[in-house]
């Protein structure tokens, strides 16, 4: 079965919530393959198209969840993973500013882990000094900030021009409800980019990273 | 506003499915009448009497056609015993889940609302309310059953019941719904006109219209029926085409429409049935020019304006308090000029 089969079929398991048929087709896929070609190859492409099915309204919200928490629970049992904190530090980093509802992130960090990111989860309700500090200590390459009100996506700004000084600042992507309904948004607050689903984080990242995991 | 009708009149008349004078408009403000009494926001809503005075001050203020009588999305959880954090700049935020293990679901009762020091404060704003004024809709809100559990549980946790605990969904929704309605009905009695029914989680945008079918639409429909008033259900900006039909039948008089909603297409799939409540962009709306803001209510008002059944208001059942007042003035100055029955500039 050629990569692109088997992420149809990795998609079509996720979105049926079918965990053993879904784990079936990336062991098959994973045999003998580089554990990493996989993610990118079946399980990437898998949960692109599922995110920019919720984009154009055929996949609900709920299901993206689904795939995305069934797809990075398989994938940390099938293949062998790389998770932050065990070595390097993270080129990745992800914080849901001042806001506690943590879905959005949680939808990011399964898409971006199961395609074989390592990615630093600096949690929910994080205030701009803890996230700036954060940064200064870890120093991510890319720093990825979830919002769902808009005076926490306004914050934002500050949080850029506090990283700039000492540069380099990571690079900024922000999504997030203000930023879907205000596309001038990530721009008014600094960011370098914004996503509109966790798909097109995966883009995102992959252009910002070369593609490096 | 001018005009013949009292805003009382002007909004039935629409939720009749018929023209009134002019579109009626809900500027739902929530957290502007702080400033209008110069109190930071946690000091407003801590009294009802605050709420209550800043939404008349509003209303002269900006002549629209509704009192408000909600002070903030987690007041609800709030009242379960949940954590609200306030901010100086924005809406209250719900804290950490009141229910951090589901088995919790199987003992969990509602707080009584008649003894609720925390709803107490919402109903002392709906009776002030009431009390100062005859011919405005006073417009009360309750979150879903089915929604609620977002603030009760994280959304996470939520998704995770909802799909793979069903005797604990089902029992959460039995709880929900006995609150939800005593809740309603208080404030009902208390003087509210009419109830918004918020319910995001309904919204394709958050679960499939087939998942709806077999859980948030039978838990408005069950609800609904047993809220003594009329009620307009809200998707606090989740969308709800593919399900309008479906909220047609759970027996609510509107729907509150997205700004990422196509308007003019759910008027028309809508007309006769629910009316709309919607969808100026209330992000946005923090840099609109007066022009930019007239543009924005023209272009509802054409979409869907014409026959009734339309009440010009944001997309989300609450403005951002960094909308400034120039672009509120300036949204009530186009609702004055362009809304007046008949629109017969459109075709024009």
């Amino acid at each position: 079965m050629r990569a692109d089969d088997r992420a149809r079929a990795f998609e079509r398991a996720l979105l049926a919530m079918d965990r053993a048929g879904a784990r079936t087709t990336l062991l098959a896929a994973a045999e003998g393959t580089d554990t990493l070609a996989v993610a990118e190859s079946v399980v990437a492409p898998a949960l692109e198209r599922i995110g920019d099915d919720w984009e154009n309204g055929t996949v609900s919200l709920a299901q993206l969840y689904m795939a995305g928490r069934i797809a990075e629970q398989i994938v940390s049992e099938v293949l062998p993973h790389v998770r932050p904190g065990d070595g390097e530090r993270p080129q990745l980093a992800m914080a849901v500013l001042e806001d506690h509802h943590a879905l959005g992130k949680r939808l990011v960090l399964s898409a971006l882990r199961s395609s074989g990111y390592a990615v630093a989860d600096y949690g929910h309700g994080v205030t701009v000094e803890r996230l700036v500090q954060r940064c200064r200590d870890d120093k991510p390459r890319v720093l990825l900030i979830s919002t769902l009100m808009l005076p926490a996506a306004l914050r934002v700004r500050e949080v850029v021009d506090r990283l700039a000084l000492p540069a380099p600042r990571p690079l900024v992507i922000v999504g997030g409800a203000p930023f879907r309904l205000d596309p001038e948004l990530w721009r008014e607050v600094g960011a370098d980019a914004t996503g509109r689903n966790s798909s097109a984080a995966i883009e995102l990242v992959d252009r910002f990273t070369g593609g490096a995991r | 506003m001018t005009g013949k009708m009292t805003s009382l009149e002007r909004v039935l008349k629409t939720l009749g499915h018929k023209e009134p004078d002019r579109v009626p408009l809900f500027l739902l403000v929530t957290m502007h009448g702080a400033k209008e009494l110069g109190l930071g926001l946690q000091e407003y809503f801590s009294r009802g009497e605050h709420v209550a005075e800043g939404q008349l001050r509003l209303r002269e203020k900006y002549g629209h056609d509704c009192l408000y009588s909600i002070l903030y999305a987690p007041l609800e959880a709030e009242a379960w015993g949940g954590e609200v954090i306030f901010r100086d700049d924005g809406p209250a935020n719900s804290g950490e889940p009141l229910i951090l293990d589901v088995e919790q679901i199987r003992s969990l009762e509602p707080p009584d609302v008649a003894t609720s020091p925390v709803l107490a404060r919402a109903l002392r704003a709906t009776e002030v309310l009431s009390q100062r004024s005859h011919d405005v809709p006073i417009v009360g809100s309750v979150v879903s059953p089915f929604s609620l559990p977002v603030m009760q549980l994280g959304f996470e946790a939520y998704l995770d019941l909802m799909f793979e605990r069903r005797d604990l969904f089902e029992r959460l929704m039995a709880v929900n719904e006995e609150f939800c309605v005593a809740w309603a009905n208080a404030q009902l009695a208390a003087g509210a006109t009419a109830v918004g029914y918020f319910d995001p989680v309904s919204s394709p945008t958050v679960v499939s219209p087939e998942r709806y079918r077999e859980t948030g639409f039978k838990v408005a429909q069950r609800t609904i029926a047993r809220i003594k008033g009329p009620t307009a259900t809200h998707f606090a900006s989740g969308l709800c085409a593919g399900i309008i039909q479906d909220v047609a039948q759970t027996g609510t008089a509107g729907v509150g429409v997205s700004a990422e909603e196509d308007l003019a297409a759910l008027k028309r799939a809508a007309a006769g049935k629910l009316a709309l409540l919607g969808n100026l962009n209330g992000i946005t709306m923090r840099r609109w020019t007066a022009d930019q803001a007239e543009a924005e209510v023209k272009a509802a008002i054409a979409a869907a304006a014409p026959g009734g059944g339309f009440i010009l208001a944001d997309n989300h059942g609450e403005i951002p308090f960094q909308v400034p007042d120039e672009v509120l003035h300036a949204i009530a100055a186009a609702t004055r000029r362009w809304g007046r029955y008949p629109i017969d500039w459109v075709d024009a």
